[in-house]
């Protein structure tokens, strides 16, 4: 991340594929990572913290839909009825069967997956629009479903309340002891997505992207991995929506609605399609985005507006921003944040001698 | 599932028809811009939405006639939809489909925040000048407000029809829609076109927007009609002007009926859940819909 780069000379395929092209890359990533995961509780107040734990799960969740749009090039708008897919599977398996966390979570995300890829096999005959329609109406669908069948929502106010996971019996309260809870989660899924896409797997889904037919007439299955994106995208989402119940300590369908399947989008798109890096920092962006705007005009609006006019202006002041900058990103830098942050390393990695 | 009732089936679907010529009024405008420009508006509810909000916030706030403020919304959209055209469209021509659908997706956002910023959250009224009496037409009644948006909507389709077969400006548009470069070449101004169909959008919108309010009143909520437009031009295929009809005509009976048959026994919401199983079906089966363009992809 902060190294110049001399003598790299790949000589052969494995040095070409690893996650980094020099030892001493891993051990920056490696200190910036384990400084933030030992610091950030130390130092940081509880707000603060749980802020980040937002953001954590909100990175779990981007990480998911990146692998299908930006890496397979399939459009989604029901990632966030996937996430509470795995937000009530997680929930039942707590509150009637008692399970710990360690299991529940994983099978929320099973279970997303499931249903990720049953979404997922119109696939095969649509795509671009038609495809986005078609999740559009799985997330009303679904949303509908988890509301109406008593079964599922668990009685009338679709709710069901769980307890925080506990560890060797300490029960995890407080915002700074579940925050290494979530960071495992993001850490585990960072990784797993950094060596996905430069698997088998990934190259697939990379040809899917970039010209589906071609990529079927060189011997690509296109429909088995169109729906293993879905499938592995709905995983993600089901793993971050039982995170969020688990963090909220209580699951309810109204947390998952559409436009939380857009601000998904939106992360994927200002941080920027196809980047790990880029779900990160759109996560990071997103999240923040709302919390900042309100600070900001809590100590500014106050000169234009009166304070009851401010309470309703808030909301809508965040709709108009967040929209604005889905655009603003659309129009001027496509490739959104991991752009931005390559220009400024590549920027500094020939500095001063940038001839 | 409650006894058939021929009365009751036939209230239910006159109430369709209404509704759905209502819901295709509003595909109407997403589909000419799909014709002309092959963008996706997502943003559809909105428009309709920011319509209704400024026809309705000239008429109550500032206490216009209804017949200018109903103009003061049409000329306002024509205007919106230029600019946005310019603005936010133009630059994504010849991007992947999710850059359009993104763009939109964020219009939508910041439609929905600027008319509350602008016009308040309260619910306004649009009153059109027919009335409120129920209109018996002899089996049923129904509100001269659904009335007049059938015939509206009929008038449109007639209008757009003739427009897109025989008008020199609706082949140009469907030309441009076609191929953009060989347009081009045949000397067509496509960005002009561009514009002109996202201002006739507008058009469509307004109209759309005062007639959806003066039926349930303006505020945010109204945008959610917009939901309603995919399975409706799904099911009669994006590209086409009858098939927004069709398709709404379908959707608006599918769930009239829904409604009126199951919605007792489980107890609500089905109108909003059956015209998405009908649209995943058609999905299905036959993804250009009834009357769409079958695109035959190349390498």
């Amino acid at each position: 991340m902060f190294h110049r780069e001399a003598g790299v000379f790949k000589t052969n395929y494995a040095a070409d594929m690893a996650l980094y092209p020099l030892p001493i890359a891993k051990w920056t990533m490696a200190a910036i990572a384990g400084l933030f995961i030992v610091i950030a509780p130390l130092f940081f107040s509880e707000y603060a913290v749980s802020i980040i734990n937002l953001i954590l799960i909100a990175i779990v969740g981007a990480l998911g839909l990146n692998i299908l749009v930006g890496y397979t090039g399939q459009i989604s708008i029901g990632h966030g009825a996937f996430m509470s897919v795995g937000a009530y599977t997680a929930a039942h398996l707590v509150v009637s069967l008692g399970w710990p966390f360690w299991i529940t979570v994983p099978l929320g995300g099973f279970a997303a997956a499931a249903i990720g890829a049953v979404v997922g096999i119109p696939s095969l005959r649509i795509k671009g629009i038609y495809l986005a329609i078609a999740t559009l109406a799985a997330q009303l669908i679904i949303e509908w479903t988890i509301n109406h069948v008593p079964w599922i929502s668990g009685g009338t106010q679709a709710t069901i309340q769980l307890a925080r996971p506990s560890f060797f019996g300490i029960q995890l309260a407080h915002e700074r002891q579940i925050y290494p809870f979530l960071m495992a989660f993001v850490v585990i899924a960072i990784v797993a997505t950094l060596n996905l896409v430069r698997s088998r797997i990934g190259r697939a889904f990379i040809a899917i992207r970039d010209q589906d037919i071609a990529a079927e007439i060189i011997g690509i299955n296109i429909f088995k991995y169109k729906l293993y994106a879905f499938a592995i995208s709905s995983f993600y989402a089901g793993v971050a929506g039982a995170l969020e119940s688990y963090y909220l300590g209580i699951a309810n369908y109204e947390q998952f609605q559409i436009d939380v399947s857009i601000d998904y989008l939106a992360m994927v798109i200002i941080g920027g399609l196809g980047s790990v890096l880029g779900s990160v920092l759109g996560a990071i962006f997103v999240t923040l985005l709302p919390i900042v705007t309100r600070l900001f005009l809590e100590s500014v609006g106050g000169a234009i507006f009166s304070y009851s006019d401010l309470l309703s202006i808030i909301p809508n002041l965040r709709l108009i921003i967040f929209g604005g900058l889905i655009i603003f990103f659309l129009v001027v830098e496509p490739d959104g944040l991991n752009r931005l942050w390559r220009n400024i390393r590549n920027y500094f990695r020939i500095w001063p001698f940038s001839y | 599932m409650p006894e058939f009732d021929l009365s009751f089936t036939i209230v239910l679907l006159v109430n369709g028809v209404m509704i759905g010529l209502m819901y295709a009024l509003i595909a109407l405008g997403f589909v000419l811009i799909y014709k002309a420009t092959d963008a996706i508006n997502f943003a559809q509810g909105e428009f309709v939405m920011f319509a209704g909000f400024i026809a309705a916030g000239m008429a109550s706030t500032v206490g216009l006639p209804f017949w200018v403020s109903a103009l003061i919304a049409i000329v306002g959209m024509v205007a919106l939809g230029f600019g946005l055209e310019r603005v936010v469209l133009r630059p994504l021509i010849g991007r992947p489909v999710i850059a359009v659908v993104m763009a939109t997706i964020g219009l939508a956002s910041v439609l929905r925040g600027v008319a509350v910023v602008l016009f308040g959250a309260s619910t306004l009224a649009i009153t059109m000048p027919v009335g409120d009496m129920p209109i018996d037409l002899g089996f049923v009644t129904v509100p001269p407000v659904q009335l007049v948006g059938a015939i509206v909507s009929i008038v449109f389709l007639v209008g757009f029809t003739w427009f897109f077969l025989k008008s020199r400006t609706g082949i140009a548009m469907r030309a441009v829609a076609d191929s953009q470069t060989v347009a081009m070449a045949m000397g067509i101004n496509v960005r002009r076109y561009f514009a002109l169909a996202w201002a006739m959008a507008g058009v469509v919108s307004a109209i759309g927007g005062i007639i959806w309010g003066a039926m349930l009143g303006v505020d945010n909520q109204l945008a959610l009609v917009g939901l309603k437009v995919f399975p409706v031009v799904i099911l009669g295929g994006l590209d086409s002007v009858l098939g927004a009809v069709v398709g709404g005509l379908v959707i608006g009976i599918v769930e009239s009926l829904t409604a009126g048959y199951f919605d007792p026994i489980i107890g609500g919401g089905t109108k909003d859940f059956a015209p998405y199983v009908v649209m995943i079906i058609v999905l299905m089966i036959r993804p250009e819909g009834l009357f769409g363009r079958r695109l035959i992809e190349r390498v």
